[in-house]
């Protein structure tokens, strides 16, 4: 039994190694080596938006689509089937003029999402990148819970150079958002950016917790403009389809902050959650420093997916 | 959802397909394109999932289907069963140095896996042990993260060594097992910083670690609700730095948790503990079998298995118990309820059991010798004709002359063992009490094998 293991392990390493080579030889060849379009075609399709964590449903349902359109449009070529596959993935993920509205207007921002998906480090992205276009940011340390999460955020803070309103650790979040508001107001705060505690969708009391936080925000600045915020990791497989679904449950999600596309990962599950949900991915962060987080480049973002050199 | 369907799906592909034969390749086709979907939407990665389903379609096609079960839960049996397998059969522990010697722990992991949390909680687990635990703060990085566990380390009760955010990791590690060996410590862990593994730099600095300082047990912390990048991420650690373990973290959510198979499957390397909760006392032992039956999640048909393959091992007891009560009992019966109880207890209470081994001699068994002994009666048993078998009767001395040869046993024994199972049949002819005592194997249990 040892050695079937073994065999097994190998054969797969064997195999992923081939992968790599690819990635690096520029996958563009997968759609080259065709010269018709066919089941093995669609097939190495469904390869690249598996592997890019698109998930089962939203693949099936892009390939049910693009068969569609190569059947009506009467399309041969494979390389024209491609640029129609990969458009109108763009076409669906483009975020729209009005989707950084909140960063002109007085608002209040809410950022949530699980844990460690880098919640806290894209609210002292946030607030660098407001602070520069001149906008008086404060930002709430809602996260009373994680060990040090209100230290973590005093520093953001210091390097964006913008001040932070926290409590006590263990104190009720709601209040810490309450005072917020209040300082917000007082000193006159184009932006309040709340970090929050991370928390699994599926933790009732947790998620109770941030619709506690929404109605304050509700009753005491009824006249900021809202933008609600989920992070997910781009690490994350399906399981960020469940989160983007459950915390829209809760909250009023505008829109998403994909994390760690520095990584290999593809974050190809944003596009399932687009399909089903509807929630557009604003920004993207790319590092660890301040400047790391940008605005979503659907285009960009869909040529990674294939990996197509740009 | 995708998989809440599923095995209602796969009822419907068999539902015209109750045979009782053998599965065909359509049959194990069929089922392994919805076990395909089933472990991709449970984020196994694309290539394993292709490699595991090739493997089990070798494997399935032409087993019997087992009664109570269509060809679809049969080739699900199977699948399941491979995947026991490929998680590792059992739980694993962090190994340790012997005695009171030191252990160097280090975690490793991308951002936000869970490294801080989990290393205060191991920590608790080995205090709990009686070790005296020293964590070192080498995140000198992302702001405030030696603070955490600080906090942490004080909730735990062990101490924290930290000299600040000012040192290269490399030479806090190496003051740290020094202040570690000075104050007779036995557990060192390192709390690393999170680390993309392109990161060429940040992988560098943790080989620097290892060459500096002698690190026993190289963790990687995984976010158990990664995707498809878990087995480059876990590849890439492996061959980089060298792991010996892995802990999931973050299980207490609704993931199948897919990357768990990844992970085993590209480095082989066993799950050490879940992480199950954000209190420092939620890291629980790992059991491989069940995370094979959360990746898979077909529960409602893992149970319909669990039940037919009660059912059929109380089937083949039950005909047992009815030959012998028509005293039909043969040397198959026989072979077949020595499979069972092996099943059922093990070699040492089947032998209290045996004639002449029974009651007062049990504790001084010599399991070995036993298992020997036991091995060499199905031996001669396989010897014989299915006829012979059936009929022991049969068997004159020429016959039992061949039958020690093909055993490679001494004649004398081969007359022992038919002299015992004559004597079994006689005292079971005499108990018919005993034989009316549970239908539900219960007073199976019991019968002297
Ligand atoms: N490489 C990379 N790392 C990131 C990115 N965003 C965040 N991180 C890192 O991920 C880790 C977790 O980030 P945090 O901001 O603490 O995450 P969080 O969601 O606030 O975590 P909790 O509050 O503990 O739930 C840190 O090490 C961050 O530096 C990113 O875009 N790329
Ligand atoms: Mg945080």
């Amino acid at each position: 039994m040892g050695e079937e293991k073994k065999g097994f392990w190998s054969r797969l390493v064997a195999g992923l190694g081939k992968t790599r080579d690819n990635i690096v030889s520029g996958i563009d060849s997968i759609f080259s080596g065709f010269s018709s379009i066919d089941e093995d075609f669609y097939e190495e399709i469904e390869e690249i938006l598996i592997m890019g964590d698109t998930g089962v449903n939203a693949t099936e349902a892009i390939i049910e689509n693009l068969k569609q359109k190569v059947r009506e449009q009467h399309i041969k070529d494979p390389a024209e089937c491609k640029e129609l596959l990969i458009h109108s993935i763009k076409e669906q993920m483009d975020v729209g003029e009005t989707a950084y509205r909140f960063e002109q207007e007085k608002s209040v921002v809410l950022v949530i999402g699980v844990n460690g998906v880098g919640k806290t480090t894209s609210v002292g992205k946030l607030a660098g990148k407001l602070k520069d276009q001149g906008r008086r940011v404060v930002l709430a340390a809602a996260d009373t819970f994680r060990a040090a999460a209100g230290s973590q955020l005093q520093e953001w803070a210091n390097r964006a150079g913008v001040d932070m309103i926290g409590g006590q650790d263990g104190a009720d979040p709601a209040a810490v958002v309450y005072d917020a508001v209040a300082a917000a107001k007082a000193r006159n705060a184009d932006v309040l950016l709340c970090d929050t505690a991370g928390r699994l969708h599926n933790k009732k009391n947790l998620m109770e917790e941030l619709k506690k936080i929404n109605r304050i925000l509700a009753k005491e600045y009824p006249d900021a403009y809202r933008e609600t915020l989920v992070v997910l990791d781009a690490t994350t497989g399906q399981n960020a389809l469940s989160q983007a679904r459950e915390f829209s449950e809760v909250a009023d999600i505008t829109g998403i902050i994909l994390t760690k596309m520095d990584g290999t990962a593809k974050g190809g599950i944003a596009v399932a959650i687009h399909s089903e949900l509807g929630i557009p991915v604003k920004y993207i962060g790319v590092g660890e420093h301040v400047e790391d987080l940008q605005k979503f480049d659907a285009n960009e973002f869909v040529d990674a997916l294939f990996n197509v050199k740009i | 959802m995708a998989f809440d369907s599923l095995s209602e799906k796969l009822q419907n592909v068999f539902k015209n397909l109750r045979s009782k034969g053998r599965l065909t390749e359509d049959d194990v086709k069929a089922a392994l394109r919805e076990v395909k979907l089933a472990l991709l939407e449970a984020d196994v990665n694309f290539k394993v999932v292709k490699q595991f389903v090739r493997d089990v379609q070798e494997r399935a096609v032409g087993q019997d289907v087992m009664n109570g079960l269509n060809p679809g839960q049969m080739v699900i049996k199977i699948v399941n069963e491979e995947m026991v397998r490929l998680m590792g059969e059992e739980t694993t522990e962090i190994s340790l140095q012997p005695g009171k010697a030191l252990t160097v722990i280090m975690m490793t992991g991308l951002q936000g896996a869970g490294k801080t949390t989990t290393t205060a909680k191991l920590a608790g687990k080995f205090k709990q042990k009686g070790k005296k635990v020293l964590l070192v703060a080498c995140d000198v990085y992302r702001p405030a993260a030696i603070e955490q566990l600080q906090i942490n380390g004080e909730k735990q009760g062990v101490e924290v060594f930290s000299i600040g955010d000012k040192n290269s990791p490399v030479n806090i590690a190496k003051a740290a097992v020094e202040h570690a060996l000075k104050n007779s410590f036995n557990i060192v862990i390192i709390d690393t910083a999170g680390r993309l593994h392109i990161d060429e730099e940040m992988m560098a600095e943790l080989v620097e670690i290892k060459s500096n300082v002698s690190v026993h047990q190289t963790i990687l912390v995984v976010d158990a609700m990664t995707g498809q990048d878990a087995v480059n991420v876990a590849q890439t650690f492996d061959e980089r730095i060298g792991i010996d373990g892995v802990i999931l973290t973050k299980l207490d959510g609704d993931t199948r948790g897919g990357a768990a198979l990844s992970i085993r499957a590209v480095t082989g390397k066993p799950i050490l503990y879940a992480g199950m909760g954000e209190k420092l006392s939620d890291l629980e032992q790992f059991y491989p079998d069940r995370m094979a039956s959360r990746i898979l999640g077909m529960g409602d048909v893992l149970t319909l298995i669990e039940k037919a393959q009660e059912e059929f091992d109380e089937e083949k007891a039950r005909k047992i118990e009815q030959k012998m009560r028509k005293n039909e009992f043969d040397f198959e019966m026989y072979l077949e309820s020595m499979s069972q109880m092996r099943k059922m207890g093990g070699i040492s209470s089947i032998l209290g059991m045996m004639p002449g081994m029974g009651g007062g001699k049990m504790p001084e068994i010599d399991e070995a010798a036993a298992e020997k002994n036991l091995a060499r009666t199905e031996a001669i048993i396989y010897s014989m004709t299915l006829k012979e078998r059936q009929n022991p009767s049969l068997l004159n001395p020429s016959r039992k002359r061949r039958i020690a040869q093909g055993a490679g046993v001494d004649i004398a024994e081969v007359n022992r063992l038919v002299k015992q199972f004559e004597q079994m049949k006689k005292m079971m002819k005499q108990m018919p009490g005993m034989m009316k005592r549970g239908r539900r194997g219960g007073m199976f249990k019991g019968l002297p094998f």
